[in-house]
């Protein structure tokens, strides 16, 4: 039975775990999506991801495989016979990844403190968003070379590892009243933010926009009441 | 011309620099060594490494790969008929990939601290370093290698450590060797490789490069 062979531990708000369902339905491979309740962990993420215990975890036959990018390059393996992930040339590749590195290192952990950022400090985080956004801007134009992603014709890694914080991104921007993505500066992402996130592979995964807005804003608060609360 | 046709900008105590000149001698490519000075960086790293302004740099036919372990995946896919790094197996692959990862999340960090911190902090780097060092020693077991019988993709990305557990031992007042003697048997072990012996600089150097940037960031 394909379905029981093929288990992904997650949680729908979670940019991470779209990764690995974008590959999958690429893939058009079944799966089981087990929800964790937010607030705790099952006691199969606790088995299967013992070193970080967290989410996503896939798990096919038995066998767990955890970090989101990383489960994204062994469905692209695994499944070799669907379309292809990640580009073949080995330079093309290397790049790919810089990029995915860059979006989860370098972009993604300003726009999770933008919400929560006050006064000058919030002007610099916005700043150093927009000017990652162009230096992505600019990736996108070299990368895609004119195509409508950055794998070309079909939806590649680096789509799937930037395009996984589309949500947010927008929760973000509706959160604090900013654009982010703007035809001025990025008109290369901003086409292809809605053509990404119209695509069958993508578009019953990614999370509604107003319900994060409503997680973001919680999160938020908690933030401020923690930070009040101590002081 | 093999020399032209790769260049690595580099920096000699740099742990992931490290790993870039083992994976190169791996594969046995002849390329062309660059000394960085990082408190002075050569336009050529700023044209290369625009985004992090970063060692290492690998350059291939002029085409920059920053970032060590994707420079060291790309010259185990650019040169994939010599010494295989990754193992064939996916999910073997994702296990090794997992475990490079590990080692970049804590290694580093918690050995920078180490250096650079003192009293209840530094006792708290200490604690986790030697925990992730035994989680890495029991997923180690009772192989030659991480990457089972030959060296592999795992041993490439935590040996260039081995070069700065001297100066953490100093700094941190304790043994590794004590509380993780089968990682240090590892490490003595790859020790014994052309590639890394090549690659990794004298400890003892590296206990007076720690010194002397302690000196320079005012750091007691």
């Amino acid at each position: 039975m394909a379905k029981t062979e093929l288990k992904l531990l997650g949680a729908r708000a979670s940019p991470y775990v779209m990764r690995p369902r974008i590959a999958l339905n690429i893939k058009s491979a079944d799966y089981e999506f087990l929800q964790e309740t937010p607030g705790s962990k099952s006691q199969l993420l606790l088995e299967s991801n013992p070193v970080h215990k967290k989410i996503p975890v896939l798990i096919h036959n038995g066998k767990p495989i955890c970090e989101s990018l990383i489960i994204v390059e062994y469905i692209d393996e695994v499944w070799s016979s669907g379309p292809s992930i990640l580009p073949s040339d080995p330079y093309d590749r290397a790049i790919a990844r810089f990029w995915g590195a860059y979006v989860d290192e370098k972009w993604f952990p300003n726009l999770r403190i933008l919400s929560t950022a006050e006064g000058e400090a919030r002007d610099q985080v916005m700043g150093t968003l927009v000017e990652g956004l162009v230096l992505l801007e600019d990736a996108f134009v070299k990368i895609s070379k004119g195509k409508a992603f950055f794998g070309g014709d079909q939806i590649g890694y680096l789509d799937i590892a930037f395009g996984c914080y589309l949500g947010w991104l927008r929760a973000s921007e509706k959160m604090n009243v900013v654009k982010l993505l703007d035809e001025a500066n990025t008109p290369g992402l901003v086409k292809w933010a809605d053509t990404f996130s119209a695509h069958p592979a993508v578009k019953d995964v990614m999370p509604e926009i107003d319900k994060l807005v409503e997680f973001g804003k919680s999160l938020a608060a908690k933030f401020r009441a923690a930070k009040t609360g101590s002081s | 011309m093999a020399n032209a046709e790769v260049v690595l900008l580099d920096f000699w105590p740099s742990p992931f620099g490290m790993r870039v000149r083992i994976a190169l001698a791996e594969k046995g490519i002849k390329y062309e060594y660059k000394e960085e000075d990082l408190q002075n960086k050569s336009a050529l790293l700023l044209q290369m490494n625009p985004v992090h302004k970063k060692i290492p740099v690998l350059i291939h036919n002029g085409k920059p790969v920053a970032e060590s372990l994707i420079a060291v995946q790309y010259i185990d896919e650019a040169w994939k008929d010599k010494a295989p790094l990754l193992p064939s197996d996916p999910y073997l692959r994702a296990q090794a990939k997992f475990w490079a990862d590990f080692v970049d999340k804590k290694i580093y960090a918690l050995g920078r601290k180490i250096w650079a911190t003192k009293g209840e902090e530094q006792e708290a780097a200490k604690k986790e370093f030697i925990e992730s060092l035994k989680l890495m020693e029991g997923k180690l077991g009772e192989k030659p290698y991480f990457g089972g019988e030959s060296f592999g993709y795992v041993d490439v990305v935590l040996v260039p450590f081995y070069s700065w557990f001297y100066a953490y031992e100093v700094f941190g007042n304790f043994s590794i060797e004590a509380e993780c003697p089968k990682l240090i048997q590892w490490a003595k072990r790859c020790s014994e490789k052309e590639s890394v012996l090549k690659s990794l600089p004298d400890h003892k150097k590296v206990h007076g490069f720690v010194l002397e940037l302690k000196k320079r960031l005012g750091i007691e």
